[in-house]
């Protein structure tokens, strides 16, 4: 059980995978400009994060494995994400019309967010079994979430500070990001894995 | 050999998500767009005509597909408000166009009036009283400016009145910040 714990603590806050690994930073940049919006998405996310990396794990151990078809696990795993984001769309499409709305593009866009991918190859790589896989897909997405929601907090505070000129919209913006991971790097050493 | 297997299992796999997927497309079928029925809900329903659409719901369903959230004088700002919480967009004051200078209500000359109720029949909000033959007149704290009672009446004894100030109306500007507008 403290294994677990530890796992969720490294991806969520050591390894975080945005400010950490640098993985997803495309929807961080792009849906943080409102909070309720980051909300949405960090949801999505993290439904799309998890079912994935569960997904990912049973086809890559049922499937790929017994049938030593290893060199076919990118090809399997962005199969599985993609139907795994189509199905999340039309749960949000029914339940939620107007969060749909505001996500737009990057809803169908999470298939395309790396963090997704890399959640599965890295469960791969480190050889997790199937409740690591889990509580490391869960923990990658607490951790895209913090970051997202924290960051959106920041730029809407930003949207309404007097930023110099040569700074304005995505400038700023990344500098933010960048002290943000520095930051991030003070938790290296929390906890050893 | 292996190319055969891997063809198979991959085939079989996005059977499998196939069949998923489409059974989720009828389990989670969206019927109406419900955006909608979220928005003509907020809008006050006056049906006045005054955002340039023949009544409420083609005014939602024109937000629904972009339009902009300011042209419902009756709503004022409480409506744009809401609107812009639900479409997730920033709330922006009246459009000019829409709101005149000053609120207006409507006066029936009483004398002139022929009692044909024709401008009871186009109030939106029943704020004109009145039988037929019979003197008609407004309800000052139920109309909503609207204009619509003018273009019907056959022996124009409507005018549009700026409603004058006093104790009770009078709009005290003590919250009024002057606002530095950024470009974002």
């Amino acid at each position: 059980m403290s294994e677990f714990l530890l796992l969720l603590v490294s991806t969520v806050l050591v390894n975080n995978f945005v400010l950490v690994k640098f993985l997803g930073l495309c929807p961080v940049m792009g849906v943080s400009k409102k909070l309720e919006t980051a909300i949405g998405m960090s949801m999505a996310t993290t439904f799309v994060l998890t079912l994935a990396s569960l997904c990912s794990y049973l086809v890559d151990y049922y499937l790929l494995q017994p049938l030593e078809l290893m060199y076919l696990r990118t090809l399997a795993f962005i199969l599985v994400i993609a139907v795994v984001v189509q199905f999340t769309e039309m749960v949000v499409h029914k339940t939620s019309p107007t969060l749909y709305r505001l996500l737009g593009i990057f809803l169908p866009l999470i298939t395309t967010n790396c963090a997704v991918l890399g959640v599965a190859i890295l469960n791969v790589n480190a050889r997790n079994d199937f409740f690591s896989s889990v509580v490391y897909g869960f923990g990658a997405a607490v951790g895209f979430s913090l970051v997202l929601i924290l960051f959106a907090a920041m730029r809407e505070r930003l949207a309404a500070a007097d930023v110099p000129v040569s700074f304005k919209g995505a400038a700023i913006g990344m500098i933010t990001a960048g002290l943000m991971s520095l930051a991030f790097m003070g938790f290296t050493g929390l906890v050893k894995v | 050999m292996s190319i055969v297997t891997a063809l198979w299992a991959l085939g079989i796999l996005a059977l499998i998500f196939g069949a998923v997927l489409g059974y989720a497309a009828i389990r989670f079928k969206v019927d109406a767009d419900p955006l909608v029925e979220q928005i003509d809900e907020i809008l006050p329903q006056t049906q006045c005509g005054q955002c340039g659409y023949p009544g409420c719901r083609p005014y939602a369903e024109a937000i629904a597909n972009g339009d902009d959230i300011n042209k419902c004088p009756p709503g004022g700002d409480a409506t744009i408000k809401k609107l812009a919480d639900l479409m997730g967009v920033e709330a922006k004051p009246l459009d000019a166009a829409q709101t005149p200078a000053v609120k207006r209500v409507a006066f029936i000359r009483e004398d002139e009036c022929i009692g044909c109720t024709k401008c009871i029949q186009a109030c939106p909000v029943d704020a004109i009283v009145g039988a037929s033959k019979q003197m008609h007149t407004v309800i000052v704290d139920e109309c909503t400016g609207c204009d619509l009672c003018v273009e019907p009446c056959p022996v124009d004894c409507i005018d549009m009145v700026p409603v004058a100030s006093s104790i009770e109306r009078w709009k005290w500007d003590l919250t009024a910040i002057p606002v530095k507008v950024l470009e974002s």
